[in-house]
């Protein structure tokens, strides 16, 4: 595993090669992408890009939870959760690219 | 929301971009996210989430049906943990 990061910067920066924009636009298309599916899911929207995955809100129920330090009880209000599933065209490369890293080293 | 839906909202966001563009700038991010994950790095998107892959070793399992036990290879999943601010997003 390389261990790199991978932020904002560099998707700008692969939309700037890609598209004839300047960087600064690439950085804003970025943002307002990043902005208009986070928008979808807080209104509840489910969120699918295919051979990619999809990100969907789920309702959790209240439930009892313990501080792990004092063991005191204490309630864990209702909430709604982000989940992400990764499609199985993205599963499969990862895999096939994982085996192919580790054959190599 | 699907992929284009999401390219229909930023086209009509930017009147001033040809759909066709717009339909490979949100492919470039989803392909740069994957393709970070191929490589074994991980996609930090500050306030949205961050991306990561996780090995699974391998393990015996059960055909649930038959109860026959067999071998799941080790493998390499992706994951997702939801950022700070869409997280207060989602409950707000």
């Amino acid at each position: 595993m390389s261990g790199n990061t991978v932020t904002r910067a560099q998707l700008t920066e692969a939309v700037y090669q890609e598209v004839g924009l300047s960087r600064n636009e690439s950085a804003d298309l970025v943002e307002s992408i990043l902005g208009e599916v986070s928008n979808a899911l807080s209104r509840g929207e489910m969120v699918k890009i295919s051979s990619f995955g999809s990100f969907a809100v789920r309702q959790k129920g209240q439930r009892i939870g313990r501080n792990p330090k004092t063991g005191e009880e204490v309630p864990i209000l209702p909430r709604r959760v982000l989940v992400f599933r990764p499609s199985h065209v993205l599963k499969n490369r990862i895999n096939l690219s994982a085996r192919k890293l580790s054959d190599g080293s | 929301m699907t992929k284009s839906e999401l390219i229909a909202r930023i086209a009509e966001l930017n009147p001033h971009l040809y759909q066709r563009d717009v339909e490979r700038i949100v492919s470039t991010i989803f392909e740069e996210i994957s393709a970070a994950l191929c490589r074994g790095d991980r996609v930090e998107l500050r306030g949205f989430g961050a991306f990561s892959v996780k090995s699974r070793d391998s393990r015996v399992g059960r055909n649930p049906r038959t109860g026959e036990a067999v071998n799941v290879v080790s493998k390499t999943v992706p994951f997702f943990k939801t950022g700070k601010q869409l997280r207060e997003l989602i409950n707000g």
